[in-house]
């Protein structure tokens, strides 16, 4: 078993969505978290498979699109810099600051690089004792594990030219935002299956009750979301909010424990901006005290910046499921991957990106 | 980029005190952390997101889903 390919048979697809279609006798709004479940639905056409009264509207899970302007722009502050080497995953090169991006500061001679993992950013900073290196730590929970560690490494390693620039958000606090909305449309949530991995998802039964919301952990193939899909309705139809697992082949209740475990070593929770959101409280990670040194808005002194968004972009009304790319008149002209107005049309996780990408011009 | 991978662990080493990996996605090879997945064995599946493992993947589990999903197929299959 390769745990892709049997998820994606097509036999079985065409059995969930006929069960959806047998259970579904009212409208529904469901939300997918993860930009990465955004991209698969778009990819495979399910939502062109589903009953028309079930409609899915597209969550905030891309950690791309809600880094703030302000981490952006630090973080062209502190790129630009000589002697710092700054590495990011590459989703951020393209994202807008107020001025430029990170693209275009590597163009004039800035020390910019694409990494996969911050252990490819600490091995830079071995390797380069001379330089500052700093790394764009962004992310959900399923990436603090990854970035925690980095500092625990660079401590062990003694490395003293090795910084963080921390953007962590965390989804409990964003799902309660969008559901006290008094715009809010959602009624059932599809909770992101990797952000859970690590967290589990105990956190989102108080969610769940508080707003008697059915909430489903699910994967990232065709039939983890369709069958996410299917539970969330089953539980709709039978005036249910309970939350439940679809994704049993990697998530558990209580998550990675000793990923969590690092994380509360290095991180605590704090309040944080979300870009075309604002700022929800407690909905962050930063740097503990103890890692202060780690922490490259204190190293390079940037933290007294703060820009204002742009007012034409509408991603933060995408982000909390109260519009649709296509109902923006900027998508596809004045926006497109090339050339992006917003985030959401940079990331590989943004909803922007994906109907640009798949070319949903027929659901204008 | 920022997505969990399966992929499936074909050495298993220490580095710089951590536990490391080497991994196959279907043929690309690539070292990734399993410090979150000490129990990791080779030959096992793993999720993995920004060279980290996140959890194994469970066969067990896989395989109950999906004969679920084909109890459901073959009820359907019974329908007039």
């Amino acid at each position: 078993m390769e745990f892709f390919q049997e998820f994606r048979n097509l036999r079985l697809v065409k059995t969930l969505v006929d069960e959806i279609n047998r259970i579904t006798t009212k409208p529904w709004v469901i939300m997918e978290i993860c930009g990465g479940q955004t991209h698969a639905i778009m990819q495979y056409g399910i939502d062109q498979l589903l009953p028309p009264r079930i409609e899915l509207v597209h969550g905030p899970g891309c950690p791309v699109c809600v880094t703030s302007l302000e981490l952006i722009d630090k973080s062209h502050a502190i790129a630009a810099q000589p002697g710092v080497i700054f590495a990011s995953f590459g989703d951020m090169l393209r994202v807008p600051g107020s001025k430029n991006d990170l693209f275009s500061l590597r163009a004039s001679g800035s020390d910019v690089r694409v990494v996969y993992s911050p252990l490819d950013a600490v091995k830079i900073a071995q390797e380069n004792p001379d330089k500052q290196v700093v790394f764009f730590a962004i992310g959900f929970e399923t990436t603090a594990p990854a970035n925690a560690m980095c500092v625990l490494l660079a401590k062990s390693l003694n490395l003293n030219n090795f910084s963080l620039l921390v953007s962590h958000v965390r989804v409990p606090p964003a799902i309660d935002v969008i559901l006290s909305s008094p715009y809010n449309q959602v009624q059932g949530i599809l909770a992101a299956g990797h952000v859970c991995t690590v967290m589990g998802y105990w956190e989102y039964l108080p969610l769940s009750q508080k707003y008697q919301s059915p909430i489903v952990v699910t994967g990232f193939e065709p039939l983890d979301i369709l069958q996410g899909i299917y539970m969330t309705v089953r539980q709709l139809e039978n005036n249910q909010s309970i939350v439940e697992n679809a994704y049993g082949r990697v998530v558990t209740q209580n998550g990675n424990r000793s990923a969590q475990a690092v994380i509360n070593q290095v991180f605590q929770t704090c309040d944080r901006k979300w870009r075309g959101i604002g700022l929800i409280e407690n909905s962050g990670w930063r740097l503990k005290p103890e890692f202060d040194y780690y922490d490259a808005e204190k190293r390079f002194s940037v933290e007294q910046i703060s820009p204002e968004e742009s007012t034409v972009c509408i991603a933060g009304l995408i982000l909390q499921g109260l519009k649709k790319p296509l109902q923006c008149p900027a998508f596809g002209i004045q926006c497109t991957p090339e050339h992006p107005l917003g985030a959401t049309m940079v990331s590989s996780e943004g909803a922007c990106s994906a109907y640009y990408r798949y070319q949903r011009i027929d659901n204008y | 980029m920022f997505l969990g991978v399966p992929g499936k662990i074909i050495e298993i080493y220490n580095k710089d005190d951590l536990l490391m990996g080497k991994i196959d996605f279907g043929g690309v090879f690539r070292e990734v952390c399993l410090s979150y997945t000490p129990e990791a064995k080779i030959g096992d599946y793993a999720l993995i997101h920004v060279g980290f493992t996140l959890n194994l993947i469970s066969e067990e589990e896989a395989k109950e889903t999906l004969s679920l999903l084909e109890q459901i197929s073959s009820l359907d299959n019974k329908k007039p």
